[in-house]
């Protein structure tokens, strides 16, 4: 099929000076020439340059919703900005096949002075509808955003969260064939964003094409089917959502998935030589999806097994919750073991999105500790697509419950 | 499968990709076309602009519209006071008050809109980073907004001339045609003024002052007859004296003076052509250094 946004090798330079200093003025520019006179004619030299994205190429096909990832400054926003035409490459081309609507802000140009009512015929034509297709829109856009009451105040008196709620109600009926947001999720309340995120699924799957800027990788795994990573201007990866996804966060998660002993743990009479975290594919890995397995495997030494000894795992969260505790007992192990190895399994859809630490500890029950190890390992889980993902970033939990639940119609 | 699967898709979402593209993105060639057509498409947007400048200019106002009168009304008593009755400035057999009244009011639009516009593009600077639309549309609706309160300022002419007992001739019809070629001149001017404040805020100190001394350069205070004949060429290269003289020569029935008109439009539309060229040239670095 042919793709409905071509990227080809495109750049965007900025010179840095001009980015410390955008309000040269005529007097700096005199007193600048008078403290170096030869730098004024100077040109701008490749150290003064800065490439906020270079050699981007790729394709996206209508009614794709691709993400965008990376760090701070990867470029996304810059991106973002050349494909809505905000701001000029230095080099390349980009095609576009369809309308574009792009959505860097929500209530972009928002007057506090103007009516709710105002602002939405206001809002709606900076972001590129005609004043027929908002009139006809009207009524659902405030039924959307939920500020009936409120049409005719001026906006100055909203609270914060009608102001957001009404911008994105605005945005949330816009109908360009591609449309290009960045972080605006990141605000609203859960509900809300939850409304956003359902309403922009329903703009996917009317066909429409959608480039999406998050930082919360949940929100990304379940809408998106693929995703874009950049690194310092440089597209690193593209591919299905998931791969990129994980890709980004093994690649980014400096804590060791790895436990080595230190030298001097042979004097114990049992300790932990080496533990490692993977998947069941046998993959090393510190970071998983929610609905991958998580196998932990210790390898451990011993000069004797010590009657009734236990190997203890202990799964702590981000914020120091102890989630569980797992114990296997020794005891089986004949008298002769010199090495032993402990396997622990954690099923898919256990873990919540969060980032964990392991602390192992063998010991003897109500007796004896014969070795104890805080932070051992670490690993992360991510949300790869899972109906809770709308609340990434608020606590929902330590673990997904099998509760269950039913409803039924009582009158 | 595969294929009809994708077409499937194609005939439910309706999809279809025109062959050409629609919008291609690539670093700007040293010349750039004006691209009318795209200023055109959002016409809307130009008109809520204007909408919304006007409303915002009188709101939690009491006087509200009212002072797009005051305001020319009282600097017409307060010259008809020092010049016209102190200094006893000519004022070609016209009494002094509605003389000065027909040159402050196109004065004071032209001056409000291009110091409005000029400094547009700066104080919309939260829309320039983070959508697009054509640049132009900013300062020509900060001309359009200043439009709506010179209309409103022709009523207190109206009831001056009645006061006055001037009655109108058919050169009054000149006058829409002059509104026009004002308001031309001063997008022209403003446009220039708001691209070059992006990059160097030191137009928002010189515009004030070009602005007055724009004021006295012009015939507004004084008739043009008060000038040495030989020097009325010179004054004429400014484009607002053919206009303020053409006004008066409207309202007053008095002949016009054709050459400095035409010499008005000429520049006017010179103006309006070389600052659009150039608006369009440094609009691709807004963005970036606004």
């Amino acid at each position: 099929m042919k793709p409905i946004i071509k990227v080809e090798n495109l750049g965007k330079q900025y010179t840095v000076g001009a980015i410390q200093k955008p309000n040269g003025n005529f007097r700096e520019s005199i007193t600048e020439i008078l403290k170096s006179p030869f730098n004024f004619f100077r040109k701008p030299d490749e150290k003064d340059k800065f490439w906020a994205l270079k050699n981007i190429s790729f394709e996206i096909q209508p009614g794709e919703v691709v993400g965008i990832i990376g760090r701070n400054g990867a470029g996304k926003s810059t991106l973002l900005k050349v494909l809505s035409r905000i701001t000029e490459p230095t080099l390349g081309k980009v095609e576009l096949y369809g309308k574009v609507a792009s959505l860097l802000e929500v209530g972009t140009g928002f007057h506090p002075e103007l009516t709710g009512r105002e602002n939405i015929f206001l809002n709606g034509a900076i972001l590129g509808m005609r004043r027929g297709e908002i009139a006809k829109k009207l009524d659902e856009i405030v039924d959307f955003a939920g500020i009936e009451k409120f049409i005719d105040t001026p906006v100055k008196h909203y609270s914060s969260g009608m102001y957001v709620r009404l911008a994105f109600a605005v945005a949330a009926h816009l109908e360009p064939e591609i449309l290009v947001v960045d972080e605006v999720l990141a605000v609203g309340d859960a509900e809300f964003r939850k409304k956003c995120l359902g309403k922009m699924q329903d703009v996917s799957k009317g066909g429409r094409t959608v480039l999406f800027v998050s930082h919360q990788m949940g929100s990304i795994a379940q809408l998106c089917q693929n995703a874009i990573l950049l690194d310092q201007g440089s597209l690193v990866m593209n591919d299905k959502a998931n791969k990129v996804i994980e890709f980004y966060l093994n690649q980014n998660n400096i804590k060791r998935g790895t436990y080595h002993a230190p030298p001097n743990s042979s004097e114990k009479v049992m300790f932990i030589k080496s533990a490692i975290v993977y998947d069941e594919n046998k993959i090393e890995k510190t970071s998983f999806q929610h609905d991958e397995e998580i196998h932990i495997d210790l390898i451990c030494s011993a000069k004797e097994i010590v009657r009734y000894s236990e190997a203890r795992l202990v799964v702590r969260d981000a914020r120091n919750v102890t989630v569980f505790t797992a114990d296997a007992e020794l005891n089986l192990l004949d008298e002769n073991t010199k090495e032993f190895e402990v396997s622990y399994r954690i099923p898919p859809n256990i873990l919540r999105p969060n980032n964990y630490s392991l602390i192992f500890v063998l010991f003897v029950p109500h007796q004896l500790t014969i070795e104890l190890i805080e932070d051992a390992v670490f690993f992360s889980v991510f949300d790869g697509g899972t109906k809770y993902a709308q609340s990434e970033g608020m606590d929902y939990g330590v673990v997904f419950s099998p509760c269950e639940s039913s409803v039924r119609k009582i009158a | 499968m595969k294929q009809v699967l994708a077409n499937s898709k194609e005939s439910k979402t309706g999809v279809s990709l025109p062959s050409k593209p629609l919008v291609v993105i690539e670093p700007s060639k040293s010349w750039v076309a004006l691209n009318l057509r795209d200023l055109w498409h959002y016409r809307d947007l130009l008109y809520i602009l204007t909408e919304r400048d006007i409303k915002v200019r009188y709101k939690q106002t009491v006087l509200g519209a009212l002072w797009a009168i005051i305001q020319p009304f009282f600097t017409m008593l307060i010259f008809t006071l020092f010049f016209g009755k102190l200094a006893g400035m000519p004022s070609d057999n016209i009494p002094y008050p509605i003389f000065a009244y027909t040159g402050l009011l196109p004065w004071t639009f032209f001056a409000n809109a291009i110091n409005n516009s000029g400094n547009s593009l700066v104080g919309n600077s939260n829309l320039i980073t983070k959508v697009y639309f054509p640049r132009m549309i900013i300062p020509i609706a900060s001309v359009g907004a200043g439009l709506v309160d010179f209309i409103v300022a022709f009523i207190l002419l109206i009831v001056l001339m009645f006061y006055y007992q001037i009655s109108l001739t058919f050169n009054i019809l000149i006058v829409p045609f002059l509104i026009i070629l004002t308001a031309i001149l001063a997008i022209g001017v403003g446009m220039w003024m708001s691209a070059l404040n992006v990059k160097y805020r030191d137009i928002r100190h010189v515009l004030p002052f070009l602005i007055q001394i724009g004021m006295f350069v012009t015939p507004i205070i004084y008739p043009t007859s008060l000038v040495p004949e030989k020097w009325q060429w010179l004054m004429a290269l400014n484009p607002m004296m053919g206009q303020i003289e053409a006004y008066r020569s409207a309202f007053f029935g008095k002949p016009f003076n054709w050459f400095s008109l035409a010499i008005s439009v000429g520049l006017t539309c010179i103006i309006l052509i070389y600052s659009a060229y150039n608006f369009k040239r440094m609009e691709r670095q807004f963005a970036d250094i606004v």
